[in-house]
């Protein structure tokens, strides 16, 4: 049974409907990409599962969301707490303004232990000393002692990441990572992260808008775009054989070694915004295949050779 | 942190010359002569001379600055022409007033101005924040006179339970330390709660949330602790202002201050006084900022960093 089953939720915040059926399942100790570019709902549906939603005005119309076998739409918020940080971890996106800034680093780690496992102020500092070595950050000491503000981008992410770890938890949400930080770490920070994450057999939702990354990290993969998945499979596969365009697209658009100057291009357009999808198929206006049973008939996510995909026309 | 406090104690040094030089200045370009309230109708020009030259005040103004501040500097800040008493006499007489009535008024807001905006930020557009926020709008409305009339009308005419005016005894502070503290709960309460608002908003805070923090902890752990730096900035200000700027309410309790030495003197241009008691306002002005900073630099690191 999957750890985690996101069954067809749909979102809206105000009147705009942000997500429309997303449905996936991540298994225990799997690692899951979710991609898609800016304002696909990757970091909405990262909310959703940390049942925060509420707190950025957002409302979850349909489907459920069953953790560890139990609904979560609808759990008190007391109970979500107990989830959040001990079951279910965040690593957020911008590190720099993810710690708060008058408070010790050390104590901020020590905070997630204390609270969720009942550790004494010794053992939390014990344990998150521990952590912060094993984020290979040389001087544990020194660092528990700094405040936010004398460490680096970098620096900072491994905190976050030591914090998300702090509670042993079965769940790890990590919604773009790397986005904020130099390209010269963002590697290394994702290959650290993985390599902590299949140590300690946990299951990890790695939100990324970097098919590399996907490649590099992942075993299976979500495609959103505008608010609903294009395709889901297994990396091997989708990167062998695409049943959608637009993850044909976004795996055309990888940079490869010795490739000509200049013939690396973008996807053609932009996502539509959230006030005028067009009817049917969501990717329609930007897809080169695209017919009138596109622009009118909305495409079932169907089983394909492997995997599911969204589209009427890719070979079976 | 010594060194800290030590740097922003010597940059207090140009500032207070600075200072000193206004409130000398100033007394000199109010129009009306000291001489023609101490001399006798009908005296004559030499008599007024004598007077003047008995008080240095024949002398170039910059020579009077000079003795005034060296005098000053050792502790004398000359006789009073009016009170015939030396100036340092009436301030060690009135300051200790003006204390007692500023600290606990200081006190007051801080703790009722804190307690009452965390409220109103924790309940946001509840009852308890419209409540609370429409209070505070009439407090910081309604002038601290007038206010004063109104609790001494109610609490020591009607009921009885404190003294209507003066300051023999500790229960006719009550009055005025309300009266006083009352406009700074006002404020303290509007800075606390916009401060917590906006803090509500940043990133770590939804990071906390996701680290399953329970929401009291979070507002009163961390909120709050940011929402304190604005607030420490305004109570230092407001330091120097209670110190002298309560004289209406303590004109309205018929109590001695510093404010009320200020404003006897000036009308009757008493010079030494006048300069005297705003040279004990500047250096609580002064003093107040300093302590505003230093406190700054202990709750926030960042600030410390910038220092180094």
């Amino acid at each position: 049974m999957a750890l985690l089953s996101v069954k067809d939720i749909s979102v809206t915040i105000g009147k705009l409907n942000l997500l429309d059926g997303v449905a996936f399942d991540i298994g225990a100790g799997e690692i899951l990409g979710l991609v898609g570019e800016s304002g696909s709902g990757k970091s909405l549906t990262a909310m959703c599962v940390m049942g925060l939603l509420p707190r950025i005005g957002g409302r979850i119309t349909e489907g459920s969301i069953i953790f560890d076998g139990r609904e979560m739409i609808g759990l008190p918020e007391v109970e979500l707490r107990h989830l959040r940080g001990k079951r279910i971890a965040l690593i957020s996106q911008n590190p720099m303004t993810s710690l708060d800034p008058i408070i010790r680093i050390g104590a901020q780690i020590d905070q997630v232990s204390t609270l969720h496992l009942g550790l004494s102020a010794e053992a939390a500092k014990a344990r998150s000393l521990d952590l912060i070595a094993q984020l290979r950050i040389p001087e544990p000491e020194a660092i528990h002692g700094a405040y936010p503000h004398q460490l680096s981008g970098g620096m900072k992410q491994r905190i976050v990441i030591a914090m998300a770890l702090a509670a042993d938890p079965d769940l790890i949400v990590a919604d773009e990572p790397t986005t904020a930080l130099d390209v010269t770490i963002q590697a290394q920070i994702i290959q650290i992260m993985v390599e902590l994450v299949r140590d300690r057999g946990l299951a990890l939702m790695l939100i990324t808008h970097d098919m590399g990354v996907v490649a590099q990290a992942c075993d299976r993969v979500v495609v959103l775009y505008a608010g609903r998945v294009a395709e889901t499979n297994t990396v091997e596969a989708i990167f062998a054989e695409p049943h959608h365009p637009y993850t044909r697209e976004l795996i055309r658009c990888i940079p490869r070694l010795g490739q000509a100057p200049g013939s690396l291009k973008g996807i053609p357009g932009a996502v539509p915004s959230v006030v005028d999808y067009p009817a049917g198929c969501r990717f329609n206006s930007r897809c080169g295949a695209a017919e009138d049973l596109c622009r009118n008939t909305v495409p079932a996510l169907e089983r394909k050779t492997s995997g599911l995909a969204a589209c009427h026309f890719s070979e079976v | 942190m010594i060194s800290f406090f030590i740097k922003r104690l010597l940059l207090l040094i140009p500032v207070f010359l600075a200072v000193s030089m206004v409130i000398f200045m100033i007394v000199h370009l109010v129009p009306g002569d000291p001489i023609d309230n101490l001399v006798q109708i009908n005296s004559t020009p030499e008599q007024k001379a004598a007077l003047a030259a008995k008080y240095g005040l024949d002398k170039p103004l910059y020579q009077q600055y000079a003795i005034w501040l060296g005098k000053a500097l050792s502790g004398d800040l000359g006789d009073a022409i009016i009170l015939r008493r030396p100036v340092v006499d009436l301030i060690a007489l009135n300051l200790p007033h003006s204390l007692a009535l500023g600290a606990l008024a200081l006190a007051f807001s801080t703790v009722v101005g804190i307690g009452a905006g965390a409220l109103a930020a924790i309940y946001k557009d509840s009852l308890i924040d419209r409540t609370t926020m429409t209070l505070i709008l009439l407090g910081s409305t309604v002038p601290g006179f007038w206010l004063g009339l109104l609790l001494i009308m109610l609490f020591a005419v009607q009921l009885g339970w404190f003294p209507v005016s003066g300051a023999r005894s500790w229960d006719a502070l009550v009055l005025p330390v309300l009266t006083v503290g009352l406009g700074g709960v006002a404020l303290v309460a509007r800075v606390t709660r916009v401060a917590m608002m906006e803090t509500a908003r940043k990133d770590f805070v939804m990071m906390l949330h996701a680290k399953g923090v329970p929401p009291w902890q979070i507002e009163l752990r961390h909120v709050l602790r940011h929402a304190l730096l604005p607030v420490v900035t305004i109570l230092s200000l407001r330091i120097g202002w209670i110190l002298g700027g309560a004289v209406t309410v303590e004109f309205v309790f018929a109590r001695p201050g510093l404010g009320s030495l200020l404003i006897t003197s000036l009308n009757q241009r008493d010079y030494p006084v006048v300069q005297g008691s705003l040279l004990m306002l500047a250096i609580a002005v002064m003093l107040g900022t300093l302590l505003g900073d230093v406190v700054q630099a202990a709750m926030d690191p960042r600030v410390r960093e910038r220092i180094k």
